[in-house]
């Protein structure tokens, strides 16, 4: 479970998240929307350790985390707006070496089960740099998945990916939430975010401006707190 | 264990790619030997004007072909975000300026291995060097360059200017470095014996360990955004 509480992140003068509070239940994907300069990647970016907030907590399974701890960092996967793959290295090298850094003994087979996961089985020996961008999104979830993290954070994962791939990602989000683990949804895409999500987070100008199960908004109503708050903020 | 096989995952990684784009080592090494080429244009072979500044052509050509590959070894990882990929994995944050200081003192040492026999030949220098004393006075004053340009490598590489600023920030911080590199390979060019630099070499691994260990605890803050 991840519990944040009062988390706020100045950059300069201006608030890029203010007071932010909210639990991520396991078993259920958080769907977290909000317009551009919401505060949306600042938050997956504190929540992954690679920026520090300037006032709040954050806790995974009751343990309140610095930030700069590796054992918490083993408990989350990450898709971000960087694949963090290397080009020069084949899709299995990135695998292996990402291994290594998590301390997992996998061998040729079951990264090529990996591979095959995401239908990059045929592409494993070739440079990433061949790869198309939505292939280097697959191998990106390949990458963030292969610690089997209890919480996944994926901010705007479907860029770049075509149908099958999208379908893709929907079966990992169930395959996920069957497991019990929690996932961040970070999406402009409010239709199809709406529809993955159990929980629904609105975020304005570094605030929560709605919360609570998906069942309760409609694409319309998302997007209505987005103007709403604008409008209030000028 | 997870801190050295941090270190190793990561300096594997940097091999395996410099081995295939051969980007730094080849740069680095064309920039060294037209330096070294250049300067045996000025000076006589031999003479006794060479011998007393071979030292400082070697290690200005050593020290600006170094930071090329510093430079890069930061660079390349910001420009494809992989440092925040190595920021999310489960390991102590140091071990990637371990890693890199790895990875730039092999490249630098390379450089100097190849660079070094031609310098000889090309300078007509002594036959009596005192090779296991240069060895060493390499091994320390690379990797106190490399222990200093590691770190300001990743504070600088997230700037615009990150080449102009390498630079400026790297050479007055590591001048002790230089100037004892200076001092102590003149005399072991020359086939002088180990004693007569040993103080020189004493101050390179002072500083190279004071530097290792102040930039292992600045470097999470470092990249830490």
């Amino acid at each position: 479970m991840l519990e944040v509480r009062s988390l706020s992140k100045i950059y300069g003068l201006r608030y890029a998240l203010k007071d932010v509070s909210f639990v991520a239940q396991p078993g259920r994907v958080l769907g977290i929307f909000g317009p551009n300069g919401a505060g949306k990647t600042t938050l997956v970016r504190i929540l992954a350790g690679q920026v520090r907030p300037t006032a709040g907590t954050v806790s995974f399974f009751g343990r309140q985390a610095s930030g700069d701890e590796p054992e918490v960092r083993r408990h989350i996967g990450v898709v971000g707006h960087h694949t963090f793959l290397y080009d020069d290295l084949t899709a299995v090298e990135n695998l292996r070496f990402y291994c290594r850094m998590y301390g997992l003994r996998l061998g040729e087979s079951e990264l090529l089960a990996r591979l095959e996961e995401v239908g990059l089985a045929s592409r494993a020996h070739e440079p990433v740099r061949y790869l198309s961008r939505g292939m280097q999104q697959r191998l990106a979830l390949a990458r963030a998945t292969l610690h089997n993290p209890e919480i996944l954070l994926l901010d705007e994962p479907y860029t770049g990916l075509d149908q099958s791939a999208v379908a893709l990602l929907d079966s990992l989000l169930a395959r996920e939430r069957l497991r019990g683990h929690s996932t961040l949804l970070v999406t402009h895409d409010v239709e199809h975010g709406l529809q993955l999500a159990d929980d629904v987070l609105v975020l304005v100008q570094g605030r929560i401006t709605a919360s609570g199960p998906a069942q309760q908004f409609s694409a319309d109503s998302v997007t209505s707190f987005y103007q709403s708050q604008g409008e209030e903020a000028r | 264990m997870s801190y050295l096989r941090g270190i190793a995952a990561i300096y594997w990684k940097d091999v395996l790619l410099e081995f295939r784009t051969r980007q730094s080592i080849g740069t680095m090494l064309v920039f060294c030997l037209t330096i070294v080429v250049i300067f045996n244009f000025v000076f006589e072979p031999g003479s006794e004007a060479v011998r007393e500044v071979a030292p400082g052509i070697l290690w200005s050509s050593f020290a600006f072909a170094g930071i090329l590959g510093i430079n890069r070894s930061f660079s390349f990882e910001i420009d494809r975000g992989g440092l925040q990929g190595l920021l999310l994995c489960p390991v102590e944050r140091s071990t990637i300026y371990f890693a890199k200081v790895l990875g730039n003192l092999t490249l630098m040492l390379l450089v100097e291995l190849v660079t070094l026999p031609i310098f000889a030949i090309l300078y007509n220098l002594p036959t009596q060097i005192n090779l296991p004393g240069l060895a060493l006075a390499l091994v320390l004053g690379t990797l106190g360059f490399a222990a200093v340009g590691s770190l300001l490598s990743a504070l600088s590489a997230n700037t615009r200017a990150r080449e102009i600023l390498l630079p400026v920030l790297l050479f007055p911080v590591s001048v002790p470095v230089l100037i004892a590199m200076v001092k102590s390979t003149g005399p072991l060019l020359a086939g002088r014996p180990f004693g007569e630099v040993a103080g020189w070499l004493r101050l390179l691994l002072g500083f190279d360990l004071l530097f290792l260990a102040i930039s292992s605890i600045m470097f999470p803050y470092v990249v830490e955004e």
